[in-house]
């Protein structure tokens, strides 16, 4: 299966394709290239061919671009907490002004619930230009069905150009089902948007295990949809009320085929992705009861121990304190790095860490690269030194 | 062999479980050469997402707890047979892959449609998924599926508590809460890897079902209804890859070099200076 389409009479074999394709997804046989199960279509030798000899199989029609007019605004779908609006929200208003803003555009934003007046004034105060309501006891806690209709009717209702959503597992959740009852794109868990000239969302997002960024587009659709990475974009700040507030009608299905029998506090073990320190062990640790030493300097600066997957694996420690693609993306004010040599799979749940102190023997170790402190030595004489200096401390503030 | 499961004779249930699966690249074993910064990788090294062989393995309990048979389906390239063939070994009863040079280069709502075209054909009470893959990390294939087969679906399912004919009970995720919730099937779930560990997959199993066929289905056999040709791959997806690049580099790097003793008191006295001491 040829996934890209070769103008083998253009071809002469020069292997400028393998050369740049970074997941070996392309290989010369017979001096043409074919296309592997590594291919991700991302077009990079497309560009890389000197003799133009690939290209994409068909090319896309440009769309309707009167129909998509009509779409304008930019919409931010907020979340709530157990207190009130998930500070997530305001991040997501804080990108979807800048990007109203850079459209000459308005911005919306969706709340739903059950008696959520105090969520909608929040959104007011914080700079949007319409909040739409939609408030119905059987929105009162999220299922993925009810919500899709409910937006839906608020996407139909407002027309808007962007609707943005929140990376979380109610985000992520939800966004998908909506997107396909539009029949829209939508790109996951964006670190960077912007617009361009034509008002077409570019979102950015780390691909491919998390050591590419891909900038992506659904240009000849509307409503553009994305999910946006929590803790990245920085929150909106509070202006004085010049927006609206409307309320929806929503005409829930009588027969919802999933209920929410309990909603429970999430377990306190879950706090690696909310610390605001975290101390983390990788390979480097070479026993389960060396991460002692890991959990006392947790404790003394006020944080908790994280890891990379090896660490799971070998059973030292619980999955909910991974950090990782496959585990939990963090973004402490200070990431402490004991022993992780910095795996991709590592590095893209922790790059986004306000500070990173990494201490690995090997001065090429990955982690050195997304590190702003990188101290070459080892974790084995570092940490028990230190571990005694603050102890020495604590006794001489004691006397 | 006897009846499987062994208790067969005991069940009163069959339900019809599917699984989706997909082959993706070893990525945990990726590693960047500090040299060019490009992925170093061998070969083209397949395995199937972990996330998926927690659904796979919630598939194969629930059917030998309650009777049933396991399908498990998935979409790619002829060599993605290889995680067909492996849930064979770890006990699904059916394998189906589809594949055609039509789903090449689809993103999330195409794939999605693909799938749930195929279901439309492949009997299913409780459909599994990964939460997540670990290549495209989207999270968006599984709840896709459920709108296009316009069934309930929970994603991020942390334990399944319960399930017969009628309906499923789970415990999800939903961000600083957890709901318990109960879906009527059929229901699609995606599942966190709290939610099992995977059974191995087993040399009895390897030998029973070397010759059992892998079904491979290709467009035509899904028979896209009118208004719908154009769904699949590529053609079918609204999303394209406008450009890709490294990451920011890293100026703000500070390389601290010395004895352990000279590290720890830097280290100190950083820490005494950002207040965390």
């Amino acid at each position: 299966m040829s996934v890209l389409r070769v103008a083998y009479e253009n071809c002469d074999g020069c292997g400028a394709c393998v050369a740049v394709c970074p997941f070996d997804g392309v290989v010369l046989e017979e001096g043409v290239p074919r296309f592997g199960a590594g291919c991700r279509v991302c077009g990079l030798c497309i560009d890389a061919c000197p003799r133009g000899a690939l290209g994409l199989p068909g090319e896309e029609d440009a769309g309707d671009v009167a129909d998509l007019s009509r779409y304008r605004g930019v919409m931010v779908v907020s979340e709530r907490a157990a207190d009130g609006l998930d500070p997530v929200t305001l991040e997501l208003m804080g990108e979807g002004r800048r990007l109203a803003d850079a459209l000459g555009e308005a911005l919306s934003v969706v709340v739903a619930g059950a008696d959520v007046d105090a969520e909608a004034r929040e959104c007011l105060v914080h700079g949007a230009d319409r909040v739409l309501v939609l408030d119905h006891p059987s929105l009162a806690h999220f299922r993925p069905e009810p919500y899709t209709d409910a937006l839906e009717g608020a996407v139909r209702h407002a027309l808007p150009s962007i609707v943005l959503m929140a990376g979380t597992p109610v985000g992520r959740s939800l966004a998908p089902r909506l997107a396909v009852r539009l029949r829209t794109g939508l790109t996951a868990d964006c670190t960077s948007l912007e617009v361009n000239e034509r008002g077409e969302l570019l979102q950015t997002r780390p691909a491919f295990g998390g050591d590419i960024m891909a900038t992506i587009l659904s240009g000849n659709h509307r409503p553009q949809m994305a999910t946006v990475r929590p803790r990245v974009m920085p929150r909106a700040g509070r202006l004085p009320v010049t927006g609206t507030l409307e309320r929806l009608p929503f005409r829930p299905d009588p027969e919802y085929p999933g209920r929410v029998l309990e909603v429970r506090e999430k377990p306190a073990a879950d706090t690696v992705a909310d610390a605001d320190v975290v101390v983390a062990a990788g390979r480097g640790i070479r026993r389960a009861e060396d991460l002692d030493m890991l959990h006392r300097l947790a404790d003394a600066l006020g944080g908790v121990v994280g890891c990379s997957r090896p660490l799971v694996e070998a059973g030292w420690l619980p999955s909910t304190q991974q950090v990782g693609l496959s585990g939990r993306t963090v973004r402490p004010k200070l990431y402490i790095a004991c022993g992780i040599s910095g795996a991709i799979q590592h590095v893209a749940g922790m790059r986004g860490s306000e500070r990173i102190i990494a201490i690995n023997p090997d001065e090429n170790a990955p982690i050195f690269d997304v590190a702003h402190h990188a101290l070459v030595g080892d974790a084995y004489e570092i940490i028990p030194a230190l571990l005694d200096r603050i102890e020495e401390r604590g006794d001489a503030r004691a006397v | 062999m006897g009846p499987y499961p062994p208790d067969a004779d005991r069940m009163v249930m069959h339900i019809e479980f599917v699984a989706l699966v997909k082959q993706v690249p070893r990525t945990g074993e990726v590693e960047v050469d500090p040299e060019t910064g490009n992925l170093v990788r061998e070969g083209v090294a397949a395995q199937t997402n972990p996330y998926d062989l927690h659904a796979l393995e919630a598939a194969l309990a629930l059917r030998d707890r309650l009777g049933g048979t396991v399908t498990a389906l998935s979409m790619g390239p002829p060599q993605a047979e290889d995680t067909l063939r492996e849930a064979f070994w770890m006990g699904a009863d059916r394998g189906i892959l589809l594949s055609d040079a039509a789903f090449a280069g689809a993103d999330t709502l195409a794939t999605a449609y693909t799938l749930a075209r195929a279901l439309r054909d492949i009997p299913h009470d409780l459909v599994l998924a990964g939460m997540q893959t670990t290549d495209g990390d989207t999270a968006q294939v599984g709840p896709g599926v459920a709108e296009f087969l316009h069934i309930a679906h929970a994603s991020y399912v942390l334990r399944i508590e319960e399930a017969d004919r009628r309906e499923v009970c789970a415990v999800v995720d939903a961000g600083d809460r957890v709901q318990r919730v109960a879906l009527a099937l059929p229901a699609l779930l995606t599942v966190t890897r709290e939610v099992n560990q995977p059974r191995l997959p087993s040399f009895r199993r390897r030998l029973a079902t070397r010759d059992r066929p892998i079904e491979t289905w290709c467009r035509e056999d899904l028979a896209p209804p009118e208004g719908e040709e154009a769904y699949f791959g590529l053609e079918g997806s609204p999303t394209w890859v406008e450009e890709i690049f490294p990451p920011p580099g890293n100026p703000e790097r500070e390389t601290w070099r010395g004895r352990p003793g000279e590290l720890t008191d830097r280290l100190l006295a950083q820490l005494e200076e950002w207040k965390y001491l």
